[in-house]
């Protein structure tokens, strides 16, 4: 019932935002990261659910860094809300732009293009030197609500508003997953013809869940941007694409906390491997992939999540 | 008179060097039972897919609603009311049965499928039970689709076509692939839970016995032409029909 997912998403909620008192500055930026880069990794999740995966979720994420960092240098615009409402629209209509080409595509071909549109805007921005070129911009420290916080209380506000976000996108997504679109994704991954032979559009059924994960992909890179206070075009190198789907995989689309659980993961994985074997943690990661997947085909969200019947 | 619900007129469709369908005219009258027969490669699915659009004909109408639909997509003509069983089920097999019904119910409802509404919601739940009850698969609603007898899966699929408002029922070989002694029980299940909802039925089939129960007129198919188009006692003495289609010297 919708009763136990709101107490789930609370619970979540304050679970998450106690990290914000116990964690130390390193852990709590590393989480921040990791929940904004989730954000990214549940789109691609949602497009996994109908049978596709996108190998250039990084334009995404890419369009809304350099969105929120061009609006906050041209205007002065500071306000995190509004920072994140102008790239999440940025992002939403490239997506709708580019959804209606790519819900015809499946397979490797779907994952292709998507890759190459991610890389042709790394090419671009990386040749824009009036946009700073390979090396990137800076974005200032947001403000929130007219609230300028420094130091600690900074990284606590970023912290909790990607907490927040992450709740909330995270419960709007669950919400989704389980509706009746949600279950004729989930039907369109299966069996195309009957889907359509029911009368339902499966070109509109993939143009949503691409526009969806759009949309999430542009308030990650926001939020990493903003983090970070610095953008570059590695936002949108397929490496970066990589990780997202390295995550989504890891996370697999049964449940949505998962997602979270899994960028966290990662980031951990990534920072202890980097310290202690700078050269190979690639191969760690690797590692640790083909072990999940060899035990839990259904990734990590298999632990948790039951796909039949009614999932919380 | 009754009205006719489906002209057919002039349709031709050939594949390369193959003929599938070559002068095909027909009209159906409303609330009507027809069956096509024909040996393999006749043409019959051919005239499903056409009618479904599946396969655009070369040429020729096919009017529906005052409209030919000749050529729409099969999710238009789906929604005008024309609905389809196939004569490989067509199911969802990482859903279960009530998840396959419920995917059919949320398609078809009033307001049209929903971001928030759940999937599960109870009502549509009583709903897609209530229809699998009419082809009594109820008791398996919670077995996934790969679990199941040929003959559920020829239920599930001919259920789920029927979860809108549907006007015509073309059903492709709805026994093939069922045990021989579900023949019947399948059949007569699915006739009374279609002739309750006054729906037009047009079936393929290669039993000659479940077409002289079921069907009240005949349509025979060799070589993408109708060769006889009358009542199945009729049909089954043509004696083009007995050399092309059922084999049975008269
Ligand atoms: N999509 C297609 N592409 C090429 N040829 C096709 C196609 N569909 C049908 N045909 C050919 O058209 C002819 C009629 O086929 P159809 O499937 O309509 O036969 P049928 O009467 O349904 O036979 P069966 O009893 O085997 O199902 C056959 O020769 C078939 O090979
Ligand atoms: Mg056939």
């Amino acid at each position: 019932m919708r009763s136990k997912l709101f107490l789930g998403a609370t619970a979540a909620f304050a679970v998450l935002a106690a990290g914000s008192v116990i964690l130390p500055d390193w852990a709590m930026f590393l989480c921040a990261m990791a929940l904004a880069k989730g954000l990214v990794c549940l789109g691609i999740v949602g497009m996994m659910r109908g049978g596709v995966v996108s190998f250039g979720q990084g334009l995404y994420y890419c369009i809304g860094a350099y969105t929120a960092t061009l609006v906050a240098n041209s205007f002065g615009v500071s306000d995190i809300f509004l920072l994140t409402l102008l790239s999440a629209l940025a992002c939403l209509l490239v997506g709708m732009a580019f959804g209606p080409l790519l819900s015809s595509y499946r397979g490797i071909f779907f994952a292709m293009l998507s890759l190459a549109l991610s890389m042709v805007l790394y090419g671009s921005l990386s040749k824009m030197s009036v946009i700073g070129g390979t090396d990137g911009l800076n974005i200032a420290a947001p403000t929130f609500l007219g609230w300028a916080p420094e130091g600690r209380p900074l990284q606590t506000a970023l912290y909790i508003y990607v907490v927040a976000i992450v709740v909330i996108a995270g419960t709007l997504m669950r919400i989704y997953f389980d509706s009746e679109q949600g279950l004729i994704t989930l039907a369109t991954r299966d069996n195309e013809l009957r889907v359509e032979y029911l009368g339902a559009s499966v070109r509109n059924i993939m143009t949503y869940n691409y526009v969806f994960g759009a949309v999430l992909g542009g308030i990650g890179g926001t939020i990493a941007a903003l983090a970070l206070g610095h953008v570059d075009p590695e936002f949108a190198f397929w490496t970066t694409s990589g990780e997202f789907v390295f995550v989504a995989i890891l996370a697999g689309y049964l449940s949505v906390p998962a997602v979270f659980v899994a960028a966290i993961i990662l980031e951990l994985v990534r920072s202890f491997s980097n310290l202690y074997f700078p050269n190979t943690w690639q191969l760690a990661l690797g590692i640790f992939l083909l072990v999940v997947i060899v035990l839990l085909p259904n990734g990590l969200g298999s632990l948790v999540g039951r796909r039949k019947g009614n999932a919380a | 008179m009754t009205r006719t619900v489906l002209e057919v007129r002039d349709v031709q469709k050939s594949f390369g060097a193959v003929t599938a369908a070559k002068d095909i005219s027909v009209a159906v009258p409303e609330g009507a039972v027809f069956s096509l027969i024909g040996s393999n490669g006749a043409g019959k699915t051919t005239f499903v897919n056409m009618v479904t659009g599946y396969i655009k004909p070369d040429s020729g109408s096919i009017r529906f609603a005052d409209r030919d639909i000749a050529g729409m997509a099969p999710r238009q003509i789906t929604r005008m009311g024309i609905h389809r069983s196939f004569q490989i089920a067509q199911l969802c097999n990482d859903l279960t049965v009530e998840e396959n019904m419920l995917l059919a119910g949320a398609i078809h409802g009033a307001s049209g499928p929903s971001f928030l509404r759940r999937a599960h919601d109870p009502e549509a739940r009583d709903r897609a039970v209530a229809t699998l009850e009419r082809f009594n698969i109820a008791e398996h609603r919670d077995r996934l689709v790969p679990e199941l007898s040929g003959g559920v899966k020829k239920l599930l699929d001919i259920a789920m076509a029927m979860a809108g408002d549907t006007q015509i029922m073309l059903l492709d070989e709805p026994t093939s692939g069922v045990a021989s002694d579900e023949k019947f029980p399948i059949m007569d299940l699915v006739m009374e839970a279609l002739r309750s909802t006054g729906v037009t039925v047009i079936f393929v089939e290669h039993d000659m016995d479940i077409v002289t129960r079921y069907s009240e007129r005949v349509l025979a198919f060799y070589d993408g032409r109708i060769i006889a188009d009358d009542a199945p006692d009729e049909v089954l003495l043509d004696p083009e029909v007995q050399r092309y289609v059922t084999g049975t010297p008269a």
